[in-house]
């Protein structure tokens, strides 16, 4: 206990812990519709055109590398989040081949146009979130918190209308709900909270991120509203346990928050199962 | 009183017309099953209506005192709906979002709203239970409930008994029907011959369309033929 309180002297380790409170509980509260909406792998696929928009920033060495990358991930959530048109290729194969590529694409580039000496280092970095967390300066935490709050008062405002569109889009837009301009603000803000959340665990532990708290809030709850609240704590929870144990035993932060994740996802299960047997 | 008239009307989607020239006018109070076979058009026909899909010709004129804001809508039933996390109360109330305008929250009329109409359904004890332990035919009435929320004069209704055992397909045509009796407006969709039974007029729509009462419908050649099989 003494060591965790050494450490908290420290900026950074505040710095890392505030910073990734706030993302998980923005990809907790926007990964409930996803995964309702059958679209939990959309994390890995956004955040690999991240990685692809990465490698094209450093290529072509811009000071601001999120003046590319924000575009380009925003655009692609929009182009998959797009529904009920008539999209060329549907849903799961869309993201896939999005994804695949987006990671192929920029490995290339990254090798081709080499910047650092340390290739696979920095892949090794972009891909699992290295401890670059541990890194943050007080701009990128203060910009990280304005970020997140606005995501977060984005889906309290919009709760009532994404609950009403996730559930039936159809029956939304017969009521008059304007469901075309909700998704679309949702692509951007999910666009957002990934291009942040590769700070924290890396592009390919994104989707634990979004899919777990979810999920294991699903086992134990019933209502929209008590599985959106729980998957926020779930995933606080978790990322708060995984970092202070990545910073004691030196381990990666992204891995470490995803095994919590996953723990917890494997405790509520059990817990779900019991509770059905037991009545 | 007509509340809403079509004329000439022409259907289709992904620029592909399915329905041609349709004529027909839906009175205050009226109860109209819309018949044809599997893609003659009819969920595009209630899209239509709910100004879903644009038409590709004619007119549908609404009257003054009728906006579409107060038309409820219970969509075909979809396999990965029943799945959701969702309690009965939120979906209900859910069907209020259209009074909510600018507003982000839902207020003590909307809530009561979505009490009175699952009192009525007879789900008021389910409120709290989740959507998907919930049988279809339970499931079912949610949904209706949800629309009723949403319905101030007219309920269209895209297959309401398909999929549901007999008892309860006949429960949903008496809680159907006694909405019809406090002078609702029914448009539905159905396959199923016992909806003629509660219909006072008849939409078939197919490479030859009709338009009449129940009755004349049963005698035209069209009803005879369509329903030689007894229905579903």
């Amino acid at each position: 206990m003494g060591e965790i309180i050494t450490y908290f002297q420290y900026p950074f380790v505040r710095y890392a812990l505030i910073t990734g409170v706030l993302i998980s509980l923005c990809t907790a509260l926007l990964g409930v519709p996803l995964v309702l909406r059958r679209f939990s792998y959309i994390g890995d696929g956004l955040s690999h055109v991240a990685f692809g928009a990465l490698a094209i920033a450093s290529v072509l060495h811009l000071t601001n590398q999120m003046l590319l990358v924000l575009p380009v991930t925003i655009l692609c959530a929009v182009l998959l989040l797009r529904t009920g048109q008539n999209t060329l290729i549907k849903g799961d194969a869309a993201i896939a081949m999005l994804s695949v590529s987006a990671l192929a694409l920029g490995y290339l580039l990254m090798h081709l146009f080499s910047v650092s000496s340390n290739i696979s280092g920095d892949v090794c970095s972009t891909l699992f979130g290295s401890s670059s967390i541990l890194t943050l300066d007080r701009t990128r935490v203060l910009l990280c918190t304005v970020l997140s709050l606005l995501v977060t008062i984005f889906f309290i405002l919009y709760y009532n209308r994404i609950f009403t569109v996730t559930f039936d889009e159809t029956f939304a837009r017969a009521t008059g709900v304007r469901a075309g301009l909700c998704n679309l603000l949702f692509a951007i803000v999910i666009a957002v909270v990934i291009v942040l959340a590769m700070n924290l665990v890396g592009s390919l532990l994104i989707s634990a991120l979004v899919i777990f708290p979810a999920l294991s809030s699903m086992r134990l709850f019933h209502s929209f509203k008590s599985v959106t609240v729980s998957a926020c704590l779930i995933s606080v929870f978790c990322t708060v346990i995984g970092t202070l144990f990545s910073i004691l035993c030196e381990a990666p932060v992204g891995a470490s928050i995803v095994a919590c994740d996953m723990i917890v996802f494997l405790i509520c299960a059990g817990a779900a199962k019991a509770m059905r047997l037991g009545r | 009183m007509a509340q809403l008239v079509c004329k000439a009307l022409s259907l289709g989607y992904e620029g592909r017309c399915v329905v041609n020239g349709l004529n027909f006018q839906v009175n205050q109070g009226d109860y109209i099953c819309i018949a044809g076979e599997n893609g003659s058009g009819k969920t595009t026909l209630m899209k239509t209506l709910l100004h879903l899909t644009p038409p590709l010709g004619g007119e549908i004129i609404t009257d003054e005192s009728f906006s579409l804001e107060e038309i409820g809508y219970l969509p075909q039933q979809r396999q990965p709906q029943s799945d959701f996390v969702a309690s009965v109360y939120e979906i209900v109330l859910s069907g209020t979002i259209a009074r909510l305008k600018n507003r982000a929250f839902y207020g003590k009329a909307e809530k009561q709203t979505a009490l009175n109409s699952m009192e009525r359904f007879g789900i008021l004890d389910l409120r709290k239970k989740s959507f998907r332990s919930l049988s279809g035919g339970q499931q079912q009435r949610v949904l209706l409930a949800r629309a009723y929320c949403a319905a101030g004069k007219m309920l269209l209704l895209d297959e309401p008994v398909s999929g549901l055992d007999p008892k309860f397909a006949a429960e949903m045509y008496d809680i159907i029907e006694g909405l019809h009796e406090d002078g609702m407006t029914i448009l539905m969709i159905s396959h199923d011959r016992k909806a003629l039974d509660y219909a006072d007029h008849v939409l078939h729509i197919g490479d030859t369309l009709f338009f009449g009462t129940t009755e004349e419908y049963l005698k035209s050649p069209l009803g005879k033929t369509f329903y030689a099989y007894g229905g579903e």
